[in-house]
Formats: structure tokens, sequence, C-alpha cells
């Protein structure tokens, strides 16, 4: 397992807008590189990407949570 | 009207402004507050505080139905938006009248009005103020699109009509590219705003932006003089002043008498501020937009006229009618207000949030500082990156200018990064004691961003 960590504090958002489909669910296989969410500090928007290929297994963070530097926002199992 | 007992609905520097305009006229206030923000600087001198929900400005400050719960608990008699969040939301200023609150800034109407760029192009055509050549309203799937973008002229932007602060706009500079670019522009549009619709606009490529304050109660409308905002970034203002200099007196003439004008056919009650593209070369001035609130800059206007603009917004929604006429406003010298945010300019301007260690402000004559925030404070990373701005006054523009070097040189702020690096090299640029600067010159001239942007 691996964690996706914030580096940034501010809100985290599963989705790029309210009316859109989310970045990706659990469940899903991503690949390293991939975007899974965004997080917004002061009006500005930095993407959250996992660094392994694998299962999103879960998200620690709900959509339009509050994060800190070091929060898992989500987990993967390597594979 | 009544205006007894107040609902700030916003926060930082202009809930702090707020509080003191109506702390002034001896009226109570209420902050509607986030939970981060329960021990803010703005709290503190707030009478009461409520509490309207979590940190995400989606749960507290853009929740209408949690502010006018708010309202309602506390008492308030009238809610004052301040500026973004909720003020330029027609619905919100309809369900507040609708709760028999008093609302401060102009009817549901107006903003609906200006809220839809190419009806508020119409609207000042028809007021006669002077707007860029381009379609006739919005582009209909009848529109002859290669014909009238013939008739308006290479380059030109594509707007999208639910746009506006510089969202929504596409750049064509040939006939080759424009059908498909207003395709794109329409799918961002629905995309982005909900409404496909976008109009044609000629471009002006180094262009300044001047504004004009106008106040009105619905039949009378004055102006409060003009504004310079051209120094930006990424189409956020960084430095303005009042009043905008080197404009031709027969241009200033123009956009004061026309904004007055298009105040008064849409019936504007409160503060507005008309917005104009200026072309110093040819010397035309041009409408871009109306905003339909208080404005971040109206410090520079009160400087130079001695007024508190707050204080007559509330006046005005309260009484009904303005106590100013044309002739009781004067303008006196020259004025600059220096947006000091927390980001870091050495670093692409990241938002820098923090707590607060040290704050050391400048003083002397001219000198007003306007801040959200004390030593301590902590910048949470949920909002706005501005933390405080610095307003100097003197004579003249030149004597004004010298001032705001030393007032900036007295500024110590430790905790976070600021953009005060940024604020004196702008301020030391021979363009902008010329009056060469233009809205893309902080973009333009690499010395400014510091050496890794």
């Amino acid at each position: 397992m691996t964690d996706i960590i914030s580096p940034l504090p501010g809100i985290f958002y599963r989705k790029p807008g309210p009316d859109k489909e989310p970045y990706a669910t659990v469940g899903d296989r991503i690949e390293a590189g991939q975007t899974v969410g965004v997080v917004e500090i002061m009006k500005q928007f930095s993407e959250v990407r996992s660094d392994v290929s694998g299962i999103l297994e879960t998200f620690a963070i709900e959509d339009s949570g509050a994060v800190n530097p070091g929060d898992v926002i989500a987990t993967v199992t390597e594979g | 009207m009544t205006v007894e007992k107040l609902l700030v609905a916003n926060r930082g520097e202009i809930a702090v402004r707020i509080i003191r305009a109506a702390r002034d006229l001896g009226i109570r206030t209420v902050l509607a507050a986030s939970e981060p923000d329960e021990d803010s600087y703005a709290a503190q001198l707030a009478d009461e505080v409520h509490i309207i929900g979590p940190a995400p400005a989606g749960k507290s400050y853009l929740n209408a139905e949690a502010v006018l719960e708010a309202a309602q608990a506390t008492g308030c008699d009238s809610v004052h938006p301040g500026y973004g969040f909720l003020s330029e939301n027609a619905g919100f200023a309809r369900a507040v009248v609708d709760r028999g609150l008093t609302w401060i800034g102009p009817s549901a109407d107006a903003i609906e009005l200006m809220g839809n760029k190419s009806r508020a192009r119409q609207a000042a055509k028809t007021a006669g103020v002077p707007t860029l050549r381009g379609s006739d309203g919005a582009l209909t799937p009848d529109s002859n699109i290669l014909e009238i973008a013939g008739k308006v002229g290479y380059p030109l932007v594509v707007k999208a009509s639910a746009g506006g602060g510089g969202r929504g706009i596409r750049l064509v500079t040939a006939a080759a590219d424009l059908l498909s670019t207003v395709e794109i522009a329409q799918a961002e549009a629905q995309a982005a705003f909900g409404d496909s619709t976008v109009y044609l606009e000629h471009f002006v490529h180094r262009a300044r932006h001047v504004e004009v304050q106008i106040i009105g109660d619905g039949a009378q409308v004055v102006h409060l003089g003009d504004r310079d905002c051209s120094l930006q970034r990424r189409q956020q203002k960084i430095v303005e002043e009042a009043p905008a200099p080197g404009l031709p007196d027969e241009v200033r003439a123009t956009i004061l008498a026309s904004s007055i004008e298009l105040g008064r056919q849409c019936h504007y009650s409160g503060l507005g501020t008309v917005e104009f593209l200026y072309n110093p070369d040819t010397q035309e001035a041009a409408f871009i937009e109306m905003n339909t609130r208080l404005q971040v800059e109206h410090p520079v206007t009160e400087m130079i006229t001695g007024l508190d603009l707050i204080r007559e917004q509330i006046l005005v929604a309260r009484d009904g009618a303005l106590r100013l006429t044309q002739e009781d406003i004067s303008f006196s010298g020259h004025a600059f207000e220096f947006r000091i945010n927390a980001e870091d300019p050495e670093n692409g301007f990241m938002p820098s949030p923090g707590t607060l260690e040290r704050l050391q402000w400048p003083g002397g004559p001219g000198i007003r500082i306007d801040s959200g925030v004390v030593a301590g404070s902590a910048v949470a990373p949920f909002y706005d990156s501005l933390l405080a701005k610095l307003i100097v006054w003197d004579s003249s523009r030149d004597q004004a200018m010298t001032r705001s070097a030393g007032a900036l040189s007295e500024v110590l702020i430790s905790g976070v990064k600021t953009t005060l690096p940024l604020l004196k090299a702008v301020l030391a640029r021979s363009e902008v004691a010329a009056v060469e600067h233009h809205s893309k010159f902080i973009e333009t001239t690499p010395d400014l961003l510091g050496a890794s942007a």
C-alpha cells in the first residue's frame, strides 16, 4: 500500500468542477503520474498525482475536505 | 428601510473596513464567519460573531442559506456582502430583500443585467458609453459570424456573455481560426458558466485599465472620479491609483458623463464601477464591464474625495436617497493603493499561508492601512491571499510615488512570503512614473517577476 500525500494545505477536490466526473474512483486502476484530485490553496489549484501504478483502494479525505501538508489523501495497492 | 444591526457577510480586510464604517454610524455589527475565522481580526472588532460553516467557502461564505439564517438568528435588519463571495449574486440579493432585510447594494435586476456581459454592452451602447467595435449582442445560430467579424476587424476576442473579470475570453488573429475558436469558446462557456452564448469584440493591444466610480439612488447618479488599475498580474490588480493619470480632458469627461448616464438608465442604486479599456495610441476609451459592488480599490477614491464610500453606500440603502450632489464632490491630490498578498514572488507567486509572526506598518501623513490581519493572525490556505492594502495620498502623483516608496520601505512582515518586493520594484520603474505602463506591463517585464519566474 502506498499513500498519496498532500504536499500543500488547502481544500481537496476529487472532481475538476461541481458537475464533472471525479478524476478517479475507488477500485480504479491508475497509472504512475495520474491525477487523482486537486488541492485548492488561495484560489490556485494544484494537481495531486499518484507516484505509483496500481489499484486505488481508499480516499482518506472526502470531496471538498480540508487538508494539511503531509495528510494522506488516498492509498494505492501497487501492482 | 432600517440599518441598525448589520450582518457583515465577508472576511479579511473588507470585513474590518465595513465594521468600522458601520461603527461610525452607530450601527451594530454581526460578522458571519467560517469556523477558522472565529478568532480573526474582523471577529475581534465585530459586536457579535455568528459561525456559518466550515472552512471551504462553498460551505460558509458562499452558502447563501447559511448567511440568511445567520442574519435572522442574530436579529440583523441588513446585509453587507463586501466584494467577491455573494456580492454579485442576484439570487442572493433578491432573497435578502424577500426576507425583509435591507440589502446594501444595487437591485438584483441591475446585478443580473450587468452580470450578462453582452446585455451589459448593449445597455452601455444605448446610454452613449463608448464601446469597442463588436457584434450587436450575442451571436445567434443565424449570425453570419465571418461577416460580423470582418466588420469588427482582426485581431478580435470571442467573449462569453456570462464571463467577466478576464474569464471566458479567446483571442482570434485571423479569419481562418474564427469559426473553430467560436465553437470552442461556446463549449467552454457552457462548461464554465452554464451559458454558451458568446459575442465578438475588437482587441486592443497594450491598453490601460481605467474605471469610473459611481453612486446612485435609482434616480440620481453622481460620479466620484476615476481610477487606473492597469498594474495587474494574471488579470488581478496589484497597484491602483486615483485619479487615472495622463487621460486627455475630453476622454475623462466622456467616461465620467457616460458612466452617470448608464447608471441613470438602469436606475442604479448604491456603489458601482464602470470599467474601460483606454488605448493611449488612439486616445480612445471603451466600455469593458460594470461591477455592481464595492471594489477592493475604493480607498484611493476616498483619499482624493475625503468621503467614506461605505458610509454613503449604507446611507443610500437605508434612506433610499443620495445625500450628495455632483457639486458636493471635489477632488484633491493623488492616491495609490498597494495590495499586499501572501504570495511568494520568488516562487511563481505560490500562495504562502502560515502565521504572521511580525507585522510593522508605516505611518505619517497621508498613509492608511486597511488590514485584515494583525501580528499572530493565521493566514489560512482556504481564501484569497490579500492580507492588507497600503494606501498613500499626497498632493501630486510624483509626490505620492515618493511617499509610497518610503511607506513600502517601512513595512515589515515575517511568517509568510508577500508581494512586497514586487510592489517596490513596480513603483521604482520609470515606465510607471512616465505613465507608459499597461495591463500586461508586469507580465512582460521579466525583471519584475523574480529570478525563478
